[in-house]
């Protein structure tokens, strides 16, 4: 199935959790409400024309679309997620994306659907702060747990001096 | 009369002689028997999607050589390949077959790393110096064609660095002969070995069904009975031109899915590699091979993840393209990172010595899963 | 026998120095810790295989701190792994070596500038004897730097020396 008709068949079940199909960027993907994305991937998942049953990667990335103060932080603009779906027995993919705001990011968990997803959302959260609710075990996973550094790959990030006496920059 | 069992936690940990490379295993065991396995990782972060971001795109080759340091070719070839499609250019048809050719010798040179080290963790020294030894050889081919033993820096954006070396084609013609012997000298080692069959068979089953809810891939998932290969289902380059065969599980020696069957999948994709290497050397073409090597790479506005296959699964790059010269958002789907969450579904049940042959037969490399 | 045989006129006498003695016992069996952190042990491994050789200078891998002299630290050095190092390291008995083997553990190698969880240097942690630089150095490389800690064991001396 292409993307259109995907992208059709979810707005007529969802309605408003579904928000536009943007196909101008390469690849085409399907925005969506970012505390309904459990619900839409359960229907995605269990539906006899969609049935997809594998989630190839889930991408936290950072949109950069705020403002920058005086301290060279950034201040407004969205934090987003990438999902990028496969159906193994029907043989198509399709490309959900969410976008919260930077100040307080909160995505529905998909753990519960595919398993896959449960260290990719670790990353995510470890890198760009994002929450992912109703997750089992949130906590940092590339970096130690006693981080208290921030976010790295946020655009804004700077590094800490010492990490238990040891330097951290060249 | 049951005996009182108390429940107790024991650390594999980052310094291990069998965990291959740095990991910490959190086990949770009552007497021997495995109750949880968590894994505890990150002692190898580098920080390449963070690099990625700071470099033009062909700056950012050589970073990619170091996640997977096993199977270098590869890594540059998925990034190469999704590149090129953010751009939209074509290479020339000797390019498509000296990189066809590459990856294949590499992924004969991994499978030769995860079988000698999964021979060493069951206790058979001997196929790890005979692995090695092969492996010499495809690592002086290698070296002729880009001077460099194991991170290469030679499949570059729009093509290759360097043309193959006067001598290189004979060389690997005299290469597969001598090679072909060697596989069937492995399986009367250690293949159909008393004690290698007993410590792997029924030894960490994984169902076709979890496996791809896991979102497993590569000889580990075809170990389960399922026949999805990237180089056949999605095809890249030109593998659609040659002939050979998708090897899978099919529970010859215990039940289907155990480790046995992932090794033995891993062994029949060698004699796979070395039929394509043979077609391709046989067909392949005159030509430039820097011709379509552009001079600034600059790519329209956009997103977009490419896949292929790596020996160990479906290595992905999702890049976002902002259109200047350095990426946005360079994103991988490594398989052994991946891979590794199924760790605790297989192990429940089985006993302490079991782990280290179930975490050999997933066959994982920690910079790929720390990236 | 063979080159000491028959070459004296009194009953058989050596005539060392206790220095020279101790030195040449302890550089011919210099036994390592089985330690590899990302590809330049791949490199290690290679020079450990029959190719290359390491048996014949005596190098064999241990599993345990506690009955090694000699760390190979190879491969990069994250934040979280430096303090693990040191507590392997505190557990070495003396007289131990350490060879610094690859650029990411020289220096911090590639990953010098934006690596925000590496260790820029093992020598920030613990003190390193021999440098190995290469990115993976090839095996020769590392047998160049094991003669060389051989050389510097050679010179090692029981008494302090007047400075």
């Amino acid at each position: 199935m292409k993307t259109e008709e995907i992208f059709q068949n979810l707005k007529d079940k969802f309605g408003d959790s579904v928000i536009e199909l943007n196909t101008s960027m390469i690849e085409p993907y399907i925005l969506v409400n970012p505390l309904e994305v459990d619900k839409i991937s359960l229907y995605l998942r269990d539906n006899e024309l969609l049935q997809f049953n594998n989630l190839m990667v889930l991408s936290g990335v950072d949109d950069a679309n705020g403002k920058k103060n005086a301290d060279d932080i950034i201040e407004g603009g969205t934090l987003s997620v990438y999902y990028h779906l496969e159906s193994t027995i029907l043989n198509h993919i399709v490309v959900l994306k969410v976008s919260t705001p930077r100040e307080n990011p909160e995505v529905a968990s998909v753990e519960p659907i595919w398993k896959s997803s449960d260290w990719h959302e670790r990353e995510a959260y470890d890198m760009f702060g994002i929450i992912f609710l109703n997750h089992p075990d949130l906590r940092r996973i590339l970096m130690p747990y006693d981080w208290e550094g921030g976010y790295p790959l946020r655009k804004d990030y700077k590094s800490p001096e010492f990490y238990q006496g040891m330097k951290v920059n060249y | 009369m049951a005996v009182k069992t108390e429940e107790m936690v024991l650390n594999m940990g980052p310094h291990h002689p069998s965990t291959h490379g740095v990991l910490r295993l959190e086990l949770n065991i009552e007497g021997e028997l495995i109750m949880k396995v968590t894994p505890h990782i990150g002692y190898l972060h580098r920080c390449f999607e963070k690099h990625a971001e700071a470099m033009t795109y062909p700056q950012v080759v050589p970073y990619t050589d170091r996640m997977d340091y096993l199977a270098a070719m590869g890594n540059e070839f998925g990034y190469a390949v999704a590149v090129e499609k953010l751009l939209g250019i074509e290479v020339p048809e000797r390019v498509n077959y000296i990189r066809v050719i590459m990856a294949e010798l590499q992924r004969i040179a991994s499978h030769l790393v995860a079988i000698g080290t999964y021979a060493v963790d069951i206790g058979a020294f001997t196929p790890l110096l005979f692995c090695f030894r092969d492996r010499e050889m495809i690592l002086s081919l290698f070296e002729m064609t880009c001077g460099a033993r194991m991170l290469y820096n030679y499949i570059w954006v729009g093509g290759v660095s360097h043309d193959l070396h006067p001598d290189f084609i004979r060389k690997t013609q005299e290469f597969i002969p001598y090679f072909r012997p060697k596989i069937k000298e492995l399986n009367d080692l250690l293949t159909g070995n008393q004690i290698f069959i007993e410590r792997t068979a029924n030894v960490g089953i994984l169902p076709a069904e979890t496996a791809i809810n896991y979102g497993i891939s590569g000889p580990s998932l075809r170990g389960s009975g399922l026949k999805w290969d990237i180089r056949k289902n999605d095809p890249y380059a030109n593998y659609n031109k040659f002939d050979f065969d998708i090897p899978v599980g099919k529970g010859l020696m215990g039940t289907l899915g155990d480790s046995w069957d992932r090794y033995y999948v891993r062994v029949l994709e060698m004699e796979e590699s070395c039929k394509i290497i043979e077609q391709a050397l046989a067909s392949i073409p005159e030509g430039d091979v820097t011709s379509a090597i552009p001079k600034r790479v600059k790519p329209p506005v956009g997103q977009l993840y490419s896949r292929i296959e790596n020996p160990r699964g479906e290595l992905g790059y999702f890049i976002i393209s902002n259109g200047t010269t350095s990426p946005f958002r360079v994103k991988v789907k490594g398989p052994s990172f991946v891979n590794l969450e199924v760790l605790n579904e297989l192990c429940k049940g089985h006993l302490i010595a079991d782990v280290i042959a179930i975490l050999g037969s997933i066959d994982i490399v920690l910079g790929e899963v720390d990236r | 026998m063979g080159l000491l045989d028959k070459q004296f006129e009194d009953s058989n006498i050596v005539i060392t120095t206790l220095d020279d003695l101790l030195n040449w016992s302890r550089l011919s069996s210099v036994w390592q810790l089985h330690f590899g952190l990302a590809c330049c042990a791949i490199e290690m491994m290679a020079a450990s295989a029959s190719h290359y050789d390491f048996d014949r200078f005596g190098v064999i891998p241990r599993p345990s701190p506690r009955q090694a002299d000699i760390i190979i630290i190879s491969g990069t050095v994250t934040l979280k792994m430096g303090i693990r190092i040191k507590r392997l390291f505190e557990q070495m008995a003396n007289p131990k070596y350490i060879i610094s083997m690859g650029s990411c553990s020289n220096c911090g190698g590639p990953y010098w500038q934006h690596g925000y969880s590496v260790l820029k240097g093992i020598d920030r942690v613990i003190p390193v004897d021999v440098y190995v630089p290469g990115c993976p150095p090839r095996p020769e490389a590392l047998l160049e730097g094991l003669l060389k800690l051989r050389e510097k064991i050679r010179n090692e001396s029981l008494a302090k020396k007047k400075l």
